[in-house]
C-alpha cells in the first residue's frame, strides 16, 4: 500500500486535492454514505446507557460464526473479551476461544493458535474491511439539513448503519465485471459485494435467544461498537465523576462569587 | 503597569527584600494579579481564562498522548488504537485531547466576536488585538497538523487538500507544497514534521499568550463601555476598578466551572459528536473518501475558499486583469487568507470614535449579521459544493469581507453614536445600584 509514491498517485493526489478544495464535484459529495438507516434502541445509547453483556455475548457469536470468515477485527487483543463492560467471558473461555484462532507470528515466519494476548487477525479477504471501528466509521444520521443535530438525540448511528445494512438486503443481485453485488438499500450506490450473511436461525444461541436475522443483526452490531469503543463504560463512568464534583465546585465557586461581590453592589433600584 | 493607580508591591520581610532586590519576581507576580480591572465586566469576559485553561489542557495532555503515539505512516493509526484500549485512561487522555481542540476553538471565536463587538480591537489596544490574532492563525496551524497526527482517512485528505491550497500559488506554489510535504504527496516525511511541529506550536502560542497579557497589562482591559478606567488619582481609580485577584479570578473560576461541566459532558457521554467518521478508517492514498471536510472549527474559512468559484465574476474579472495569474484557485486562497487578514485590519478598518458596539445602534445590526453570516459559513462549509449551497457561500463571504471592507468604515462616518456614560462607576451603579455608604472603595486585598 505505501510505497513510494509514484508519479500516478501524485498526478492523482494532486488533481482529488484541486477537485475537492475549489469545488467537490457533484458525484463525490453526492455519495452521502449510507441510504435507509433504521433508528434502533440500542442499551448502550446515552449517558445511562450500557452494554448488554449477554447481548455482546451473542454478538461475539455471530461474528466468530459468519462475519469472521471473511472479516477481521485486528485492533482488538483477544483477552480484552474477558473484560468489565464488555462480553466478559470468563478467563478459561478466553483461553479457549484464542487457541481455535490461528495468528501469523512473524518470529516462527508461521501460523500458530492464538493467546488471548494476541489480537484477533486481520480481514481474510482482501475487500473484507476490518471490523474493528466500524461502528465509530460510518455515521447513520446526518439531518437535519445536513447539520448533525439529530446526532445529539440518536447517537452517530453507526451500530445503526451496521444492523440495517446486514437487514436491508432488496433480494436482487447483478454481475459486474466478474464479480457478484447484491442489491442493498442501506449502503451507499445501492450495491454491495458482501452477500446477505445472516439466515434465519444460522446460528443457535446458547441463551435459548430465538435467532432472527434482525436480531443477529442487533446483537453483532452491539458487539462491533464494543469492539471500536472498548472502554465506553468507564468513560462514562469517569464522565458522571467529572460532572458531579464540577457541578459542587461550581457552586460554591458561585456562592464564592456572589459573595465576594456583594459589598461592591448596591440594591438594583430598576432593572 | 496599567498606568492605574493602585497600591504597588512592597516587600515586607527581610526575605522578601533579598529576593525583590536579586529578582522582583513576586512583585511581578502580584502586579499582574493585582492589577485594576474595570468592575463593570459582563460574561463575555469570561472566555481568556477558559483559553488559558484550554491551553494547559491541551499542552499536558498532549505531552501525556506522545509517549505512546508512534510518527510512522505504518504505526501512527494503530498507536491511537493502542492509546484507545491499552494506555491506562488513554481513552480520556485522547478525547479530552480532541475535544479540548474544539473547546479551545469555541472559547476563541466567542472571544474574538466579543472584541468586534465592544471593538476591544480600537487604540491603544491595536497590538494585544494583533498578537491575538497571531495567536490564532497559530492555533489553526497547531490545530491542522494535530489532526493529521491519527492519520485516519481525513488526516490524510485534508492534509492533501490543505497542503494543496499552498500549490494553488503560482509559479513556486508546487516547490512550496513539496517543501511543506516533504515530497510530492503526504507521506512519512510529512507525518514527521508535523508531529514535530504540532508539539512545538502550543509553546510558540504559550509566549504569544505571555506577550498578548502583557500588552492589555499595559494598556488597561477593556470593558464593555470603551470609556477608560479614570487615572487622575487612587481614589477614583478604585471607583472603577477592583483588582483581579479575588475579584475576577473567583468570577472567571466560576465560569470556567459552569463550562467544564458541559465540556466533561461531552467528553464522557458524546466525545466523537464533533468528529468525522471517516477518521476512524485508516489513511489511504488510494482511496478518496466521498465527502473531505475540515474540522468544524475551519468549516467558515473553508466555506469561503470554496465560495468563489470560476464563474463569478469578480474571479473572472480577477483572472482576466492579472493575465490569468489569479485563477479560481489562487483566488480562493485569497479569499480565505484575506478574510483572516481583514480581521487584523479592524483597527484601521472601523473608523467610529466610539469603542463599545452598545453605544452605536447602526453597527449592532451589522455585527448580529455578522455574527449570523459566520454560522452560516460554518453549515456552508459542511455542505457540498453544489446547487444552492455554492450560492449561499459565496452571499456570505461576500458579507464577510463587505463587512469589514464597507460596512465598517462607512459606518463611522454616517452613525450617530448614542451618549456614553462618564465613568465605568456610572455604568455599574447604573446596573447593580450604588453600594452602601462607606463601602464604594473595596478595600485592598490582603
Amino acid at each position: 500500500m505505501r510505497e513510494g509514491p509514484e508519479p500516478m498517485i501524485r498526478k492523482f493526489v494532486l488533481s482529488a486535492a484541486a477537485a475537492a478544495a475549489l469545488a467537490l464535484s457533484a458525484g463525490a459529495a453526492g455519495a452521502a454514505e449510507g441510504g435507509h438507516v433504521v433508528d434502533h434502541a440500542f442499551s448502550f445509547e446515552g449517558p445511562f446507557g450500557t452494554y448488554d453483556r449477554m447481548q455482546l455475548q451473542r454478538g461475539l457469536q455471530v461474528f466468530t460464526e459468519v462475519c469472521s470468515a471473511c472479516h477481521g477485527l485486528r485492533q482488538v487483543p483477544i483477552r480484552t473479551l474477558a473484560d468489565e463492560g464488555g462480553p466478559q467471558l470468563p478467563e478459561d473461555q478466553v483461553r479457549a476461544y484464542a487457541e481455535r484462532l490461528q495468528v501469523f507470528d512473524p518470529e516462527l515466519n508461521d501460523f500458530r493458535p492464538a493467546t488471548p494476548n494476541d489480537h484477533f487477525p486481520g480481514s481474510g479477504l482482501e475487500n473484507a474491511p476490518d471490523l474493528s471501528l466500524m461502528a465509530k466509521a460510518r455515521a447513520g444520521f446526518h439531518g437535519p439539513y445536513g447539520t448533525g443535530i439529530s446526532q445529539l438525540f440518536n447517537g452517530i448511528g453507526g451500530p445503526e448503519y451496521i444492523a440495517s445494512v446486514l437487514t436491508h438486503y432488496t433480494g436482487e443481485d447483478k454481475l459486474e465485471a466478474g464479480a457478484m453485488f447484491y442489491g442493498n438499500e442501506t449502503f451507499a450506490g445501492g450495491w454491495i459485494a458482501m452477500a446477505p450473511p445472516l439466515y434465519e436461525n444460522g446460528v443457535t444461541y446458547a441463551d435459548g435467544t430465538e435467532a432472527t436475522i434482525e436480531q443477529q443483526a442487533l446483537d453483532v452490531s452491539a458487539f462491533l461498537m464494543w469492539a471500536a469503543e472498548p472502554k465506553m463504560m468507564a468513560r462514562k463512568q469517569a464522565g458522571f465523576t467529572a460532572v458531579f464534583f464540577l457541578v459542587i465546585l461550581t457552586v460554591l465557586l458561585y456562592l464564592t462569587n456572589k459573595r465576594l461581590w456583594a459589598p461592591l453592589k448596591g440594591h438594583r433600584e430598576s432593572a | 503597569m496599567s498606568g492605574i493607580p493602585h497600591d504597588h508591591y512592597e516587600p515586607g520581610t527581610g526575605a522578601e527584600r533579598w529576593l525583590h532586590r536579586r529578582l522582583p519576581i513576586v512583585g511581578l507576580i502580584y502586579e499582574t494579579l493585582m492589577i485594576p480591572t474595570p468592575k463593570n465586566l459582563n460574561w463575555m469576559w469570561v472566555w481568556g481564562v477558559v483559553l488559558a485553561f484550554c491551553l494547559v489542557l491541551q499542552i499536558v495532555t498532549g505531552i501525556v498522548l506522545a509517549m505512546h503515539y508512534t510518527p510512522h505512516v505504518d504505526m501512527a493509526f494503530d498507536s491511537i488504537e493502542h492509546i484507545m484500549r491499552n494506555v491506562n485512561a488513554g481513552h480520556m487522555l485522547r478525547y479530552l485531547h480532541s475535544n479540548g481542540a474544539s473547546l479551545f476553538f469555541l472559547a476563541v471565536y466567542l472571544h474574538i466576536f466579543r472584541g468586534l463587538y465592544y471593538g476591544n480591537y480600537k487604540t491603544p489596544r491595536e497590538v494585544t488585538w494583533i498578537i491575538g490574532m497571531l495567536i490564532y492563525l497559530a492555533m489553526m496551524a497547531t490545530a491542522f497538523m494535530g489532526y493529521v497526527l491519527p492519520w485516519g482517512q481525513m488526516s490524510f485528505w485534508g492534509a492533501t487538500v490543505i497542503t494543496g491550497l499552498f500549490g494553488a500559488i503560482p509559479g513556486i506554489g508546487e516547490s512550496i507544497q513539496t517543501w511543506l510535504l516533504g515530497g510530492p504527496a503526504v507521506d512519512n516525511a510529512t507525518l514527521n514534521r508535523f508531529f514535530s511541529l504540532h508539539y512545538l506550536l502550543p509553546f510558540v502560542i504559550a509566549a504569544l499568550v505571555v506577550v498578548h497579557i502583557w500588552a492589555f497589562h499595559t494598556t488597561g482591559n477593556s470593558n464593555p463601555t470603551g470609556v477608560e478606567v479614570r487615572r487622575t488619582s487612587k481614589a477614583e481609580a478604585e471607583k472603577d476598578a477592583v483588582p483581579f485577584w479575588p475579584y475576577f479570578v473567583i468570577k472567571d473560576l466560576f465560569a470556567l466551572g459552569v463550562v467544564l461541566v458541559v465540556f466533561f459532558a461531552v467528553v464522557g457521554f458524546m466525545p466523537n459528536y464533533l468528529g468525522h467518521p471517516d477518521n476512524y478508517v485508516e489513511a489511504n492514498p488510494m482511496v478518496t473518501p466521498s465527502h473531505i471536510v475540515p474540522e468544524w472549527y475551519f468549516l467558515p474559512f473553508y466555506a469561503i475558499l470554496r465560495a468563489f468559484t470560476a464563474d463569478v465574476w469578480v474571479v473572472q474579472l480577477t483572472n482576466f486583469i492579472t493575465f490569468g495569474i489569479v485563477n479560481a484557485k489562487f483566488f480562493g486562497v485569497i479569499a480565505m487568507f484575506g478574510s483572516i487578514i481583514v480581521m487584523v485590519l479592524v483597527p484601521w478598518l472601523d473608523t467610529s470614535s466610539v469603542r463599545s458596539g452598545r453605544y452605536r445602534p447602526m453597527f449592532k445590526w451589522w455585527f448580529w449579521l455578522l455574527a449570523v453570516d459566520f454560522v452560516v459559513l460554518t453549515w456552508a462549509g459542511a455542505q457540498p459544493a453544489e446547487g444552492i449551497y455554492t450560492w449561499i457561500s459565496l452571499i456570505a463571504a461576500a458579507y464577510w469581507f463587505a463587512y469589514f471592507l464597507i460596512i465598517l468604515p462607512l459606518l463611522g462616518v454616517i452613525e450617530k453614536p448614542e451618549p456614553l456614560p462618564a465613568t465605568i462607576e456610572d455604568d455599574f451603579n447604573a446596573h447593580y445600584g450604588a453600594a452602601g455608604h462607606g463601602t464604594n472603595a473595596p478595600s485592598p486585598a490582603e
